[in-house]
């Protein structure tokens, strides 16, 4: 009846996870409670639940990201508590097979459910205001591939509770990762997880590709295009070209798992390496799916702060394009010591140190932009500087992976995981945290507080280096990845330190949530009542903060790159006052929601071998996309009345505003002169 | 597009739709590049598979030219059928579409009753998709466009039910001609799997 699924799965005799599990527990207690006895179901579901609002769904994408790391930083604090207490024939305090199940978890979600919702919920937010768009080219699909994410962290989340979660690394190696070597349900949970959710990413690839291709406002050509738009571009043809390979390789997987078949087995002619092959073929694009988005909002963000033009756009924009097609040829790097031969490796070896040649292009491009600029140092332009610094020490650590000789000496040492994380914290994190900081008030309609921002990055940038340069220190006396304790005591100063550096990390966490909390309490103080808090360049700082729903009043029309900087110069120019005309939106959704629902029931009852629960999801999938195809009333008219109504107020607010627009404009204006 | 009708002076009709269908064929083109994508890594696998025989049956000693030559002319012939009904539709006849549609539904279900009676026929004879590598790769590569076009088979019968119940609208009329991409792609595809499976095994 319940197949593998049995009471013994619930791990009563772990007590690490039953406390957090309890925690889970009172939390999601309180939160539902909290929904139900303030009545805000009904505006929880019709709000933002089945909402095909764009803006809204990069918040709910960053809401789910948020609280995935907070889950991702406890499996990485466990992990170097572990490690600074395990030395020396110590055993520590997690026992080997949980330590397994931690250090998976930590990679997926932290690559899964953080970091790729941080970057398609900042792609949803910003892009479609950037091109002058009112939404996406495909809302309801836009809605499906968030709850097809979200419901994909709550069965990671699950497995926390039923069961086990994979032990095999983030990237579940075949044969490891075979039934013969991982009879348990850990591999399925991770199969599951990462199918669903990558399918719902492949279809943001899709939707934000033809969206950004297709749905640009008046005069805005190809290379008018904000740079973070163009990133975005790369970003989702990166997804629609490699996605389709993980999907694939987890269905061979799969295959291999419920119905015997060799693909990946070391007997009946099945061939790991070719997982190994397939697994980053897919893998390596996805490292540029999440970087080549925080590249653009490092652009965005000095281009606003030294109030000049981004210095050489165009060689940014293809140093993008270049990084976006090496970024397929250069897979095998991540396994040089299987043994494809000298020339083989020499090809890829080479063509990974040329990705630093238009990377390189791009680190200078932001430095001569700083160059006579006026840099004023917010804490995006923090955030900017850290991860200048910090990214280029990593990108030249990865340059030395790229030697294949010196290779063979470092893989699988804690030379890589130190690597990695230096270009992941270094670059996507200190990217989003930019990118949080700095469109937060178009989401929102104010401003975060700068002080806890600062202190946010302070201990993020010092925490990094405290915590990472120990391991590559360990790595040169031979520390290797993915161990649970190690022998020679001499490694245990270093691996305190590196406690300590995450501790310090974790502060930073807690500033973030500080920072929310008093912008929150100060929303009034730090309203943003002309939509363009920063002085911006580009089309989003043009609408109200929030923006509208239909985000635009009248569609914009662009003649240059940074319009909207362009447009303020010439503030004399007569307004713009043109009757409202109706405007065409699409209707919420309940489809989304529902269907991602039943793939959770679908994903759950394979990995329990619930085979009639797993017919029931399937079933359900189908049937309720559609009773989606049947549905007609899918759109409608905001009239222009309302349209006025709504532009009015936005109108009293601005004038309303202590600090006028033009005021700043005569400011920034001397600082061009001056420049 | 939203812009567009901005400009064209829209009606407050609630209605009315949008002329979204190059917006539409255009996300379907894509959707079918990632989809080849998938295909690609599977075509790929049974190359590097296909001599993973495990001292069991290879290519030439199972497949059978003469029956997947009838399973392709089906698929080919179903194409043109379906070809001539998006004909039909933009002659705006109506009972011409759901006729071609209803007869590539049919050349399409015999499609895939052949490859079922395939698949269950070398099961039996003890050559199932578990008995070896290059058994696992060949199931699964054709067993990826049979399911393909099995969904392409539900899709003809919903649009079938739909061109019944509304006709040939602003929104029946993009999906027949997505349904029209897939179903063609699927066809290349099939020619794919025919040449580099079955002709090159046999050869």
């Amino acid at each position: 009846m319940f197949g593998k699924l049995t009471l013994e799965a619930i791990p009563y005799h772990e007590p690490i996870i039953m406390v957090v599990a309890v925690f889970m527990a009172i939390g999601g207690a309180a939160l539902l409670g909290a929904l139900t006895y303030y009545r805000k179901w009904g505006w929880l579901w019709n709000e933002w639940f089945t909402s095909v609002d764009h803006k809204k769904l990069g918040i709910m994408y960053f809401v789910v990201a948020l609280v995935m790391l907070l889950r991702g930083f406890a499996d990485a604090i466990m992990m170097r508590t572990q490690l600074a207490m395990a030395a020396g024939g110590a055993a520590g305090y997690l026992p080997p097979e949980h330590y397994d199940q931690i250090f998976t978890a930590h990679g997926v979600i932290m690559i899964f459910f953080v970091a790729m919702p941080m970057v398609i919920g900042l792609m949803n937010l910003v892009v479609p205001l950037q091109i002058g768009a009112r939404d996406v080219a495909f809302p309801f699909l836009n809605n499906l591939s968030f709850w097809l994410c979200a419901v994909s962290a709550i069965l990671v989340n699950i497995s926390l509770v039923v069961g086990e979660f994979d032990k095999t690394g983030w990237l579940a190696y075949a044969a490891l990762s075979g039934i013969e070597f991982s009879p348990g349900v850990g591999v399925d949970y991770w199969i599951w997880a990462l199918q669903i959710s990558g399918i719902g990413t492949t279809l943001t690839g899709i939707n934000f590709f033809v969206t950004i291709l297709k749905m640009r406002t008046k005069g805005m050509t190809l290379f008018r295009m904000p740079i973070f738009t163009w990133t975005s571009l790369c970003a989702n043809v990166l997804i629609i070209a490699s996605f389709p390979i993980l999907t694939a390789t987890i269905a061979l997987l799969t295959l291999d798992r419920y119905f015997g078949m060799h693909f990946f087995t070391n007997d009946f002619g099945g061939n790991m390496m070719m997982y190994v092959n397939l697994i980053w073929a897919w893998g390596h694009p996805e490292v540029y799916i999440l970087i080549l988005p925080a590249f653009g909002v490092f652009s965005e963000v000095i281009a606003t702060f030294a109030r000049k033009r981004l210095f050489g756009y165009k060689t940014m924009v293809w140093a993008t394009v270049a990084i976006t097609l090496l970024s397929f040829i250069v897979w095998l790097h991540h396994f040089f010591t299987m043994g494809a031969g000298a020339n083989v490796n020499a090809f890829f070896g080479i063509m990974t140190m040329i990705i630093a040649i238009p990377t390189g292009v791009k680190v200078f491009n932001w430095l001569f932009t700083i160059f006579r600029g006026s840099l004023e140092l917010t804490s995006p332009v923090l955030w900017t500087l850290g991860f200048i610094i910090t990214f280029t020490l990593g990108g030249m650590t990865g340059v030395m992976l790229a030697l294949p000789a010196a290779n063979f000496v470092l893989h699988n040492s804690l030379f890589g995981i130190a690597h990695f994380h230096n270009v992941i914290i270094g670059g996507v994190v200190f990217g989003m945290m930019a990118g949080l900081t700095y469109w937060f008030p178009k989401a929102f309609g104010f401003t975060l507080s700068e002080k806890w921002g600062k202190r946010s990055f302070w201990c993020w940038f010092i925490g990094f280096y405290v915590a990472f340069m120990p391991l590559y220190e360990l790595s040169f006396f031979g520390a290797v990845r993915r161990m649970q304790s190690y022998a020679n005591p001499e490694w245990q100063p270093w691996m305190i330190l590196a406690w300590v550096g995450a501790v310090i990390i974790m502060m930073g966490i807690a500033c973030t949530i500080i920072q929310f909390w008093v912008s929150i309490r100060d929303r009034k103080l730090n309203a943003d009542l002309t939509g363009d808090p920063w002085d911006g360049r580009t089309l989003e700082w043009s609408t109200s903060s929030p923006a509208p729903f239909y985000n635009f009043a009248r569609s914009p029309e662009v003649g240059d790159i940074d319009s909207f900087w362009s447009q303020k110069q010439r503030s004399n120019e007569q307004l713009d006052d043109a009757p409202y005309t109706n405007i065409h939106m699409p209707r919420n959704t309940v489809a989304g929601p529902v269907i991602s629902f039943v793939a959770l029931i679908l994903g759950f009852a394979m990995v329990w071998h619930i085979w009639w629960l797993a017919a029931f999801g399937a079933l359900g999938v189908v049937v309720s996309f559609i009773a989606r195809v049947f549905n007609e009333d899918i759109d409608y008219y905001v009239p222009a009345a309302e349209v006025a109504r709504i532009e009015r107020e936005h109108e009293k607010r601005k004038t309303s505003a202590p600090s006028s627009a033009a005021s700043d404009r005569e400011q920034t204006n001397y600082v061009e002169a001056r420049a | 597009m939203a812009t567009d009708t901005l400009h064209h002076g829209a009606t407050p009709e609630p209605h009315e739709h949008h002329d979204t269908t190059g917006t539409k064929l255009f996300g379907f083109w894509v959707y079918l590049m990632s989809d080849l994508v998938i295909f690609g890594s599977l075509f790929a696998t049974y190359a590097v598979l296909m001599k993973g025989t495990a001292a069991g049956p290879t290519a030439a000693d199972i497949f059978e030219l003469p029956f997947v030559l009838v399973e392709t002319f089906l698929l080919l012939f179903s194409s043109f059928t379906f070809g001539m009904g998006v004909l039909a539709m933009n002659a705006e006849r109506l009972g011409q579409v759901k006729a071609w549609l209803g007869i590539t539904f049919l050349l399409g279900a015999a499609f895939v009753g052949m490859e079922v009676y395939e698949f269950q026929h070398l099961i039996h004879q003890g050559y199932g998709p578990d008995q070896s590598a290059f058994l696992s790769s060949f199931f699964t590569l054709v067993g990826t466009h049979g399911l393909h076009v099995t969904v392409g088979l539900v899709w003809i019968l919903v649009m079938l039910v739909q061109l019944s119940t509304k006709g040939i609208t602003p929104m029946t009329r993009p999906r027949i001609l997505c349904l029209s991409l897939f179903w063609h792609f699927l066809d290349i595809v099939w020619i794919c799997v025919f040449s580099f499976v079955y002709l090159m095994g046999v050869l």
